[in-house]
């Protein structure tokens, strides 16, 4: 009798504790703080967590420990690894798509559309690793005996404050174009709608991408975000999310370390394909010079 | 035992320099709108060149506003159009190379053997490099293009760029902001350093020759007011800016929430790194040039010396017998290696963060050298015992002073490399490739120099990590400052 009572009762399901995603682990924020992630219509989604300056800092060590590893191995592993990506969110979809519905007030379908835009945009920037160095550098024909060589280098940390609207083609966008090149990356989740992002880490962590390449902090935008523009281990930051008054009010703070900035770009259309720009923008490039010598000449230039 | 020269002078009647200039605005020679002038000298003599203009924030506003005008008609010309324009910059340069050379030695104080072989034949180079772009913009990988055969946006010039440029290498640096700015279709307002002002108002001259339309290039002599108002301006769409950290962070705030776009190359503090195995007398060549060309004026010198343990007496002792050899005097002279020091405020720079390195502990070494009674000189000094803590390991000091630490591993090496806020150039010498290769990749430096130092080509893109600055000059990447991607 009792075992058929129990079973018309409906099941309560197990709720998810979102966590931070920083140096390969899910802490909590160290500041104990906790703030209310809410659907479209204002119904309780999850408690977040409300990431401190102490938790920007800690995670941007743990980008910078991260930066040698990744930036250092060979495009085609980089790509791999970011295809691999793509494989785990696509097993995760509906997770996803339940998310950014919530996120954004979706549809089902609608929903399901941004989650396919994204997954097919970590394959696109998967299959940059490897290219982009051909595309941006080269050789310079110098007017001299000298071997001239131009190649893109990551430039290091990158503070990434993800689009407030997009809360996850949007964030992905943002963050893949970064990493492909090779830096490591410090992502300060939209404010409002954290939970794609932090699931995010889920799949990063197990996706064969290292520990601190990619962070993800939820939280006040304007909070996290000045630490990040402040700090002198920070090489670059993307002001996405920012809106006009932070993102000049940051640039400001950048500029003590010069940072390289990307403003806030006017994006309508996050589905339409992206340029190289978000690449280009946390490229160095170098230039290496060695004399050629000459052979079969009297003398040597070297 | 030194052999005796007799003096080889550069003749100066080959220039003519007025008693005095006004700002270039629109095609004319103006006086500044509150009637200011300052003096421009020569610092190997301190005999006063000419009185020259000094733009204030009228003038600026005035500049701004004719290069606004201009930019309709000369960014709707065709690149082919603009191109001959250039061409005809370039070729004029060349024709005049040596009166512009001795103008900006006296100008400047550098030696004319440097002027003359290394300034005026990279300026022409780079007008001529950069006028050959200016009908290939689409072809330059900035705009898409699909595969259904539809075109992207092809890149387009943002507008007036503004752009200061600093003393040290003053007609090339304006070559370096010039000839991009315009092969894409911007036009420009260009701020020399107060110390240097004069090859700018020459060029003027040329653009006059060359028949370039009015308020497409405009110059305007003056001080730090008058180029912190250019940057300001709000019409301004390009801040391009050559010169000391400290200004380029200043105007990385102004520019800060507007939408002009920004480069800025900036100081540093090379390593010139010899490994063991290094041809001793090669890098010998490659110091000297690194740190004493141009008396160590130069954003990119190898002004530290990182020298691996085991040669390294060898090494110094080669290069103090190098040093000794060394000419310093007359910038006019051919045989000159050392001219003055650019202004009596460099040179008291230079002279304070010496004296702070061997207050510091490090040790002080200088050859025999007789400086000139009057004018601004430093001799060729050399610290050793220096360590990564020093002041003058650590701060630009933008003169002939070379500061020499030692490594073990090239892991170390690597690792003092690394050791600072800049991040410009950086010298390898080593016969053995693979390492060339492996240490140039762990080197965050914009330029790596292997076997060689300061060497510069207009095709070859030049810029800096870190707080060197952003934004690269030369070659097909300098062309992405002045274009709309």
């Amino acid at each position: 009798m009792s075992e058929k009572s129990e079973k018309t009762e409906p099941r309560l399901s197990v709720f998810k504790t979102y966590k931070l995603y920083v140096g390969g682990k899910f802490p909590r924020s160290e500041s104990g703080r906790v703030y209310e992630v809410t659907d479209s219509k204002g119904n309780w989604l999850a408690n977040a967590p409300q990431s401190s300056r102490k938790d920007a800092r800690d995670a941007v060590v743990a980008a910078r420990k991260a930066f040698g590893g990744w930036s250092g191995a060979t495009a085609y592993n980089r790509g791999q690894i970011l295809y691999r990506v793509a494989e785990m969110l696509e097993g995760r979809k509906a997770q996803f798509v339940r998310e950014v519905a919530d996120a954004e007030g979706l549809s089902k379908s609608r929903a399901a559309e941004q989650v396919d835009a994204t997954i097919d945009r970590w394959v696109w920037y998967a299959g940059w690793t490897d290219k982009i160095a051909q595309v941006t550098g080269g050789a310079n024909p110098v007017a001299g005996p000298f071997f001239n060589l131009s190649s893109p280098e990551p430039t290091g940390v990158v503070a990434v404050l993800a689009p407030q609207e997009s809360s996850f083609l949007g964030l992905v966008s943002v963050v893949a174009p970064v990493i492909a090149t090779g830096n490591t990356a410090v992502v300060v989740a939209s404010e409002k709608a954290p939970l794609p992002a932090l699931s995010l880490g889920e799949v990063l962590a197990t996706s064969d991408v290292p520990g601190g390449v990619v962070n993800v902090l939820s939280g006040r935008t304007a909070e996290i975000a000045a630490p990040l523009a402040a700090h002198q281990d920070v090489n670059a930051i993307d002001l996405a999310g920012a809106d006009e008054a932070l993102a000049k009010e940051l640039e400001i703070a950048a500029a003590d370390n010069l940072k390289r900035v990307l403003r806030p770009q006017p994006v309508d259309d996050w589905t339409a394909t992206p340029g190289t720009e978000r690449m280009t923008a946390f490229l160095e490039t170098k230039t290496v010079w060695h004399p050629t010598g000459s052979l079969g000449a009297s003398g040597s230039s070297y | 035992m030194a052999f005796e020269y007799a003096p080889a002078p550069e003749s100066r009647a080959v220039v003519d320099i007025a008693p005095s200039y006004g700002l270039f605005i629109d095609g004319e020679f103006t006086e500044a709108a509150d009637g200011k002038v300052f003096k421009t000298v020569s610092p190997s003599t301190e005999e006063v060149l000419s009185e020259v203009a000094q733009a204030g924030e009228a003038d600026v506003d005035r500049a701004v506003r004719a290069a606004r005008k201009a930019f309709a008609t000369w960014s709707a010309l065709p690149g082919s159009e603009r191109a001959k324009y250039l061409f005809r910059i370039a070729r004029i340069i060349q024709e005049r190379s040596r009166e512009l050379a001795v103008l900006e030695t006296l100008d400047n104080g550098k030696p004319i053997k440097e002027t003359r072989d290394a300034d005026l034949p990279l300026v022409a180079a780079h007008f001529f490099y950069y006028a050959g772009w200016a009908d290939k913009l689409d072809h330059a990988g900035f705009g898409r293009r699909t595969t259904n055969g539809h075109s992207g946006a092809n890149p387009r010039p943002l507008g007036v760029a503004g752009q200061v440029i600093p003393w040290n290498f003053p007609l090339l640096m304006l070559a370096w902001k010039i000839a991009p700015a315009l092969a894409t279709g911007n036009t420009v307002v260009l701020k020399p350093a107060e110390t240097t002002p004069l090859s700018a108002l020459f060029f003027a001259d040329v653009c006059r020759q060359a028949g370039l339309p009015k308020g497409v290039v405009n110059i305007l002599p003056g001080y730090g007011d008058a180029g912190a108002a250019l940057v300001a301006h709000p019409d301004v769409n390009k801040v391009a800016f050559t010169g000391s950290t400290a200004v380029g962070k200043e105007i990385a705030r102004t520019v800060a929430g507007t939408s002009k776009k920004l480069t800025l190359e900036l100081g540093g503090k090379g390593a010139n790194i010899v490994f063991d195995d290094a041809p001793i007398d090669q890098a010998v060549e490659g110091i000297v040039t690194g740190i004493f060309f141009n008396q160590g004026q130069v954003c990119c010198a190898g002004s530290r010396l990182l020298v691996q343990e085991s040669v390294h007496d060898e090494l110094l002792d080669a290069l103090k017998r190098r040093l000794g050899t060394l000419r310093l005097g007359d910038p006019l002279d051919k045989n000159t290696d050392i001219g003055a020091i650019n202004s009596a405020e460099q040179l008291a720079r230079i002279t304070a963060l010496a004296d702070r390195g061997e207050a510091e502990g490090a040790e002080r070494w200088s050859p025999a050298c007789e400086l000139p009674t009057s004018g601004y000189w430093f001799a060729p000094t050399l610290f050793t015992n220096v360590t990564q803590a020093h002041t003058i390991a650590r701060d630009e000091i933008f003169g002939p002073v070379l500061s020499v630490l030692t490594f073990r591993t090239p892991d170390e090496a690597v690792a003092k490399a690394n050791n600072t806020q800049y991040g410009l150039s950086a010298g390898i010498w080593t016969e053995k490739g693979s390492r060339i290769l492996a240490v140039a990749g762990k080197l965050r430096a914009g330029v790596i120099w292997s076997n060689t130092f300061n060497k510069f080509d207009p095709t070859s893109p030049f810029g800096g990590y870190k707080e060197s600055g952003f934004g690269r000059e030369g070659g097909r990447h300098g062309l992405e400052a002045y274009l709309d991607v």
